[in-house]
């Protein structure tokens, strides 16, 4: 395998004495597409911040294409391509314009940036947009522009942080099509996520990361195979009443979680425990067998729901 | 459609020298102009072209309307000029003071507060200092504009009495540099519309009583210092000596004064610049 790209080792941030990452360490390989799932606040904005060359560690060594980036911000920042969290798009500029000046910002000429620019704009489905106003495009569509952006320097790695927060599903699916087709090409991928079902689609390998450390490793059919049961039955019997029915249904299938809106019964075979929970004469108000995914898993792991 | 080409994976990371410079500044200022260039034709020209009349209009009204009844005033070198004449390179000095003064501080205000444009910036491998560069010669470049229009209004109106008023043009650049990088580096720690109202509070007196529309020596003393301490009194210095032709070796102090504010303004400016946004 070839060297990582990316190589943290005990990545410490500290605001005060609050530590908004604590200890983490992981390495990305060329052309892997690595995510960071974990609820909000979980330090995965601020390890991006750190990975990105704009945000300075307190301790812990890191080192993305074998240079430090507390040493060698703008090279390191000139080799990646940067999705923050919000779109900062230039509101003063137009859509094709947006992505010309920050291709200048890299110190790409002006002619180069434009025949770069149009390339991108086709890739993003906003050709038809370019002389367009950024504030008159949709959610999806800054957001895609957004990534054509970060895409103008030729970036080595792609770092994206929370890519489809806040869009409407089909706007999602627009965007995860767009992601694949670079992920497919070789370009390296590191996002972060609170969407199990983004990491289960894009990411080849993740960690699972919950107040600043890393609770597991892994990709995210063998985590799931490794932290949950092959299938997951919810049934709901109204709020008051779950805490009650989760005593009596003890003992059906591997494991039990009682959320306050539903239980989980965790099995190898979920339509078999339906059946014995509905041979006890319990009649649940709504009831669904579904696949293990990735938010069991961090259920399992911290106790708690990834979306709160 | 296939993906366009974005990954080059043999491409060897370029190192640049690990001078005290590296991680500050990319040489790479004219982008940022380049881009506040695009941002005001396509958006502000308007609001650009407006702020360059009220120095004429003062000049009009205070120049030639009160200056027939005051007819001549001695200068600092002890010459004797007409009101007009001896008012006109004051409020040049005001005039690229107040271009510069537009852009590093409002401007800049709301591209840091609101548009999150240098969080932008600064993602890209442009250091704090080239964003600081960029942004203060743009000001620079507004202060210029006005102060070369108001130049040539003088010109017409026979208000420049020597041939030195050439000089004024580079002077009125180091004022607008200096203006635009002190702006923008107070702006840069101003956190709210009421601690960005304080520089308003200042400005104004500090157009009133710089020895802009009557000389220095009307104030007692020690009001006198107060002016002489502040940037705008060395500004119309400067200017009126060149535009009179009533040359002095102070005017090196007054240079000087600038040079230190240039240099003082573009430190701070990129210290506050990467502690908010490199942290």
């Amino acid at each position: 395998m070839s060297a990582p790209v990316i190589t943290a080792n005990l990545l410490t941030k500290k605001y005060k004495e609050v530590a908004a990452v604590d200890g983490i360490s992981f390495e990305v390989a060329p052309g892997e597409s690595f995510g960071l799932l974990g609820p909000n606040g979980a330090g995965k904005s601020t390890t991006m911040r750190m990975v990105g060359a704009v945000s300075t560690r307190t301790s812990g060594d890191l080192s993305i294409l074998g240079l430090d980036p507390n040493d060698h911000g703008p090279e390191v920042r000139s080799q990646l391509g940067v999705v923050p969290q919000q779109d900062n798009l230039d509101m003063e500029l137009r859509v094709r314009d947006n992505l010309i000046v920050y291709g200048r910002y890299f110190g790409i000429p002006n002619k180069t940036a434009g025949k770069k620019a149009d390339e991108l704009l086709e890739f993003a489905q906003l050709s038809d947009r370019a002389k367009a106003k950024v504030d008159d495009l949709s959610g999806g569509m800054k957001r895609r522009l957004t990534i054509a952006r970060s895409l103008m320097n030729e970036p080595r790695i792609l770092l994206l942080d929370e890519p489809t927060t806040g869009l409407d599903p089909q706007a999602r699916h627009i965007l995860w099509d767009r992601l694949f087709r670079l992920k497919e090409q070789g370009t390296t991928l590191v996002l972060t996520t609170h969407y199990m079902d983004e990491a289960e689609q894009l990411c080849d390998r993740l960690v699972v990361v919950d107040k600043g450390t890393i609770m597991a490793e892994g990709a995210p059919a063998a985590l799931i195979r490794q932290y949950s049961t092959r299938e997951v039955v919810e049934v709901r019997f109204g709020s008051d009443r779950n805490a009650e029915v989760a005593e009596r249904i003890r003992g059906i299938g591997e494991r039990i979680e009682v959320l306050p809106d539903r239980i989980l019964i965790y099995s190898e075979n979920g339509e078999a425990e339906l059946q014995k929970i509905t041979e006890m004469g319990l009649e649940p108000i709504t009831s669904l067998v579904r696949r293990s995914s990735l938010e069991d898993v961090f259920l399992r792991l911290t106790g708690r729901s990834l979306i709160e | 459609m296939t993906a366009p080409t974005t990954f080059a994976p043999t491409r060897p990371v370029q190192r640049r020298s690990t001078s005290l410079l590296g991680s500050l500044y990319a040489g790479n200022a004219r982008s940022v102009m380049h881009r506040g260039l695009l941002a005001t034709k396509s958006t502000n020209w308007l609001v650009v072209m407006s702020g360059f009349f009220e120095p004429i209009f003062y000049l009009l009204s205070m120049g030639i309307g009160l200056g027939a009844l005051v007819g001549t005033v001695e200068t600092s070198t002890g010459a004797h000029v007409p009101y007009a004449a001896f008012i006109a390179p004051a409020l040049l000095a005001v005039a690229a003071m107040n271009g510069a003064i537009y852009d590093s501080t409002w401007n800049v205000f709301f591209k840091m507060q609101y548009a999150k444009l240098y969080e932008g910036m600064l993602s890209t491998s442009l250091g704090p200092l080239d964003v600081a560069l960029g942004e203060i010669s743009l000001a620079l470049l507004r202060g210029a504009l006005y102060a070369g229009g108001f130049l040539i209004v003088m010109q017409v109106l026979g208000l420049n009495l020597a041939w030195t008023a050439l000089l004024a043009l580079p002077a009125v650049l180091l004022i607008a540099f200096g203006f635009a990088s002190l702006g923008m580096a107070i702006t840069s720690y101003m956190k709210t519309f009421q601690q960005m109202d304080w520089i308003n509070f200042v400005m104004l007196p500090m157009f009133l009583f710089s020895a802009t529309f009557y000389p220095l020596t009307v104030y007692p003393e020690p009001i006198q210092w107060v002016i002489q301490v502040l940037p705008l009194w060395h500004g119309v210095e400067l200017v009126r000596g060149l535009t009179t032709g009533a040359l002095s070796v102070a005017m090196l102090g007054h240079v000087l004064y600038y040079v230190v504010m240039i240099a003082v303004g573009l430190v701070f400016t990129t210290k506050r610049l990467r502690a908010l946004f490199l942290d």
